[in-house]
């Protein structure tokens, strides 16, 4: 077990003659908040879907929670939480179904289900709903409701494809107070963001312009670098050089 | 006459309601936002206007048209731009152009002096698959075949959603410009710094509207001391701020905190003091001018 | 008008660019017809077969070696006894046995009449049904030799009478079959994915907002899958005529005229599907359940229709496949006219008129 809970080591994929993902190498390590941010087309979903344990990387080399994501891409998935704008929960099932189904599925002996479930409902304020069927809940709840089912097994890191999407600005920074207590209790979050401002609540930040990163420090050091009062400043700086405008 | 009416509008999917007794008006030439989060019943209200489904309860209408009863009328001067892409992902980007001149009784070159500068990104990619461009490019094609038959009112329902910041930027410049032709633009969206660039705004939350005015004004009625608050450890001061009885609230705000106060005329002396009784150390407190973001976030307790 | 031959243009080009949907609805009915033509048949050949022959006398063994000779049956053996009968079938070794009632040429030569016991192993009826037939022209064979021969009429009912298809071909059932189910498919499944895709995607949106009649807009969805329809029409009499040897007996002007009309059936059928459902799933459940399902089972392509119990009898005159395959077979292999067909053709331009009568009030123009 190496320090570091995510290594990335040159990692490429191509699609045809296609590089969606150009070379990119990172580390990130425990309890750490890491901000995946770059354009649309930039490669950010193909880069996370490899680290994953979804798709084979052309070439290169990368660990998630100590399992390696070409050769044990299984363990990977096992070994982490995933919550994403599009799909989250089970909108025809209640709120206790979902979490006893997502605790079945990440392993959780059946004796401590109860018990969790009900600490998980009253951190988020939701006993009331325990069964309230999750399509009848509001985006903001059902984000919140998702990411704490997402880490509900305590894995090592967990992956956030654009949690906040669309929801409102008090949820979302209540859905971030909730990232900064996993965070606090060792898990390490690997979060893509359209919102800049968001960007600024990681520990490091790394920007993917076609393909590469070119980019990967703390916001307080980029702001420095790249001459910008925020990061929309920074990220229109780089995002502007972007050739990959049509993709 | 006004561009859009809406009077006492209310809308419900079964015992779910979308909008609840909406009231607004839109004036000829003006660029109307809509702003609120998912769930607000900004789409409800867009697909009654464009006169895709029926509301339960109000009148609402379009250049004068009723949504009711003139649907067809209406169906032949406004531009329509729904929330997903909603174009022809199999035709090439000069194809689905072409088509939807041609279903609004004209070609590309009638009007193509509204669309040059949007287009002028699209030309390089004309014969590709719309499904192949990237959701900037998308975006600016669906609002190209939007204004290709010169609509009297657009209709742009989130437009920018998904979208990178530097594509957002673009697509707010393009609609500044169409200003200039006379065409009113009801545009929403979710994010709150596009607030500012339109001439008046809707803050929207669950099928109710909070506010209406422009921007500027909706800022000056903040009524609330509002504080722009930094240290060293920003995670622990956001915590021990929210336990200091005279403070209303505290939320991040990208790399500082914002703080409302519950009497107006509390000092920043008083907060730091107690802070610094915390263990906390770099503080600085700096009184602030209220964004858009805050005075939602203050409107929807 | 021209922004309904842009729509049209448009649906081609969809057609066109999904080119694995078009490559299958053109391929269906070629391999649909290559398969039934040749490779399968719902005829028996050498099936395995005993005789008990107790008489062993010169009717028995003529009628036994036209048994032999003919390619339908294998004699597989001559039994001894009847208790062998049993245990033969119960191996499985043979489909039937056939038994001469002992002293078979002096009752037939004296009094008139003979009998042959055929037991046969029915747990596929099918095959049963059809070795029986066999067997029984064989027997009826070999009374023509003896009428000839001896000029009198010797009494060996047989109950086949094969007209028209003597060599009892499957193809002859089979053409018009396909093309009831082709034709089916595209105008009715194909068109009303085609529309229900537009609401699925979201594109119907847009184009209710605009000046473009609701209306215009599924007729042009329509018309791509009329020309494809036409093409496959085509290609399927070409291929029976001139591969499998079907002709076309009768007139090819009522055929291709009834062949319109169903098409045209098809075409409101799918009209109907797309105003009532809202994802194309449902509207391919809907067309393969309630569409293809009963024609396959009920239009009389697969299994006579008069065998069947009164109630689905029924329900299969509701099936437009039923009257356009019986309207087909009598053209292609009857060659009737007009006189015969007449009624398909009433009943299924009938049922144009009541499809889209229904379809126009369903129809929304707006999203709910």
């Amino acid at each position: 077990m190496g320090r570091f809970v995510i290594e990335a080591e040159n990692l490429v994929k191509k699609f045809g003659d296609f590089t969606a993902v150009d070379n990119i190498s990172f580390q990130v390590g425990e309890g750490e908040i890491f901000g995946f941010l770059g354009a649309n087309g930039a490669g950010k979903t193909t880069a996370m879907r490899m680290l994953c344990g979804l798709s084979k990387p052309t070439s290169g080399r990368g660990r998630v929670a100590g399992f390696d994501i070409e050769k044990e891409p299984e363990k990977v998935k096992s070994s982490i939480g995933y919550m994403s704008q599009k799909f989250s929960l089970y909108n025809d099932l209640k709120v206790w179904e979902n979490i006893r189904l997502f605790a079945g599925i990440y392993g959780i002996p059946k004796n401590e289900i109860e018990e969790k479930t009900d600490a998980l409902l009253r951190r988020l304020n939701f006993e009331k709903e325990k069964e309230t069927f999750v399509k009848a809940l509001p985006l903001g709840w059902k984000q919140k409701l998702a990411f704490s089912v997402s880490i509900f097994h305590k894995p090592r890191v967990v992956f956030l494809d654009e949690p906040t999407g669309g929801v409102d600005p008090t949820t979302r920074r209540q859905f971030w107070e909730l990232i900064y207590e996993a965070a606090d209790s060792g898990i390490t979050v690997f979060v893509t963001t359209h919102y800049m401002d968001e960007a600024e609540y990681c520990n490091r930040v790394s920007i993917m312009v076609d393909g590469r990163i070119d980019a990967l420090d703390s916001p307080a050091n980029l702001k420095i670098r790249f001459d910008g009062e925020n990061m929309d400043e920074v990220f229109n700086h780089l995002a502007g050089t972007a050739k990959r405008k049509g993709d | 006459m006004n561009a859009i009416e809406v009077k006492n509008l209310s809308k419900s999917y079964g015992k779910a309601a979308a909008l609840k007794g909406i009231n607004l008006e839109v004036s000829r030439g003006e660029i109307f936002g809509l702003i609120g989060p998912d769930g607000a019943g900004k789409t409800s209200l867009f697909r009654i206007l464009t006169t895709l489904i029926y509301p339960n309860e109000g009148k609402a209408s379009v250049e004068g048209l009723d949504v009711i009863d003139d649907y067809k009328k209406i169906r032949q001067i406004v531009g329509y731009m729904p929330g997903r892409f909603s174009l022809y992902q199999d035709l090439s980007v000069e194809e689905n152009l072409t088509f939807f001149a041609t279903v609004f009784n004209t070609t590309i070159e009638e009007n193509y002096y509204l669309i040059k500068e949007i287009y002028k990104h699209l030309e390089p990619f004309k014969t590709r698959r719309a499904g192949k461009l990237s959701g900037g490019m998308k975006q600016k094609l669906a609002l190209s075949c939007a204004l290709i038959h010169k609509p009297k009112v657009l209709f742009l329902d989130e437009p920018t959603t998904g979208v990178d910041p530097v594509s957002r930027k673009e697509f707010w410049g393009m609609l500044k410009n169409l200003k200039k032709e006379g065409i009113t633009i009801l545009v929403s969206t979710p994010y709150m710094d596009e607030a500012t660039l339109c001439d008046r705004i809707a803050l929207m939350m669950n099928g109710e509207i909070l506010k209406i005015d422009t921007p500027g004004e909706i800022i000056n009625q903040f009524d609330k001391t509002l504080w722009k608050v930094h240290g060293k450890d920003m995670h622990r001061l956001l915590y021990d701020i929210r336990e200091h009885e005279g403070i209303n609230s505290c939320f991040a705000f990208g790399d500082s905190l914002h703080v409302t106060t519950r009497r107006r005329d509390m000092k920043p002396e008083e907060l730091s003091s107690f802070l610094v009784g915390k263990g906390h150390s770099e503080l600085t407190i700096e009184t602030i001018e209220a964004g858009i973001e805050d005075c939602f976030m203050d409107l929807m307790k | 008008m021209k922004q309904f031959y842009a729509f049209v243009r448009k649906e081609i080009n969809h057609i066109l660019r999904d080119v694995r949907t078009m490559m299958i609805l053109l391929a269906i009915p070629v391999i649909q017809i290559i398969l039934f033509g040749f490779a399968i048949s719902t005829e028996v050949r050498n099936a395995d077969i005993a005789i008990y022959d107790p008489s062993n006398d010169a009717a028995t063994q003529r009628i036994g070696e036209l048994i032999e000779v003919s390619s339908y049956f294998n004699v597989y053996k001559y039994v001894k006894t009847p208790q062998e009968i049993n245990n033969l079938f119960k191996r499985g070794e043979v489909s039937m046995v056939v038994v001469f009632s002992d002293q078979f040429r002096e009752k037939l030569m004296h009094t008139g009449k003979a009998e042959i016991q055929i037991i046969a192993d029915a747990s596929d009826p099918n095959n049963a049904t059809s070795l029986t037939n066999y067997l029984k022209g064989i027997i009826g064979s070999y009374q023509q030799e003896l009428m000839r021969e001896q000029k009198v009429p010797y009494q060996i009912t047989s109950e086949m009478k094969l007209l028209y298809n003597p060599q009892m071909k499957g193809s002859y059932n089979f053409v018009p079959g396909v093309l009831g189910m082709i034709l089916m498919l595209i105008c009715a499944m194909m068109t009303s994915i085609a529309i229900v895709r537009e609401k699925e995607m979201g594109t119907m949106e847009v184009l209710l907002v605009s000046p473009m009649k609701p209306l215009l807009i599924i007729i042009a969805k329509a018309v791509p899958y009329f020309l494809l329809s036409c093409i496959n029409l085509t290609t399927v009499l070409l291929l029976s005529i001139f591969v499998l040897d079907v002709p076309v007996a009768g007139s090819l002007f009522w055929l291709i005229t009834v062949s319109l009309v169903f098409i045209f059936v098809s075409l409101s059928l799918g009209l109907l599907v797309s105003t009532v459902t809202e994802s194309q799933m449902t509207a391919m459940l809907i067309s393969g359940m309630v569409f293809m399902l009963p024609v396959v089972l009920l239009s009389g392509m697969m299994f006579p229709v008069e065998n069947m119990p009164f109630l689905l009898q029924m329900v299969s005159h509701i099936i437009p496949a039923k009257w356009y395959i019986s309207a087909v077979k009598d053209i292609m292999i009857k060659g009737a006219g007009f006189e015969a067909i007449s009624k398909e053709l009433a009943i299924l331009a009938g049922m144009i008129v009541v499809l889209l009568v229904v379809s126009f009030k369903k129809f929304k123009s707006r999203l709910e």
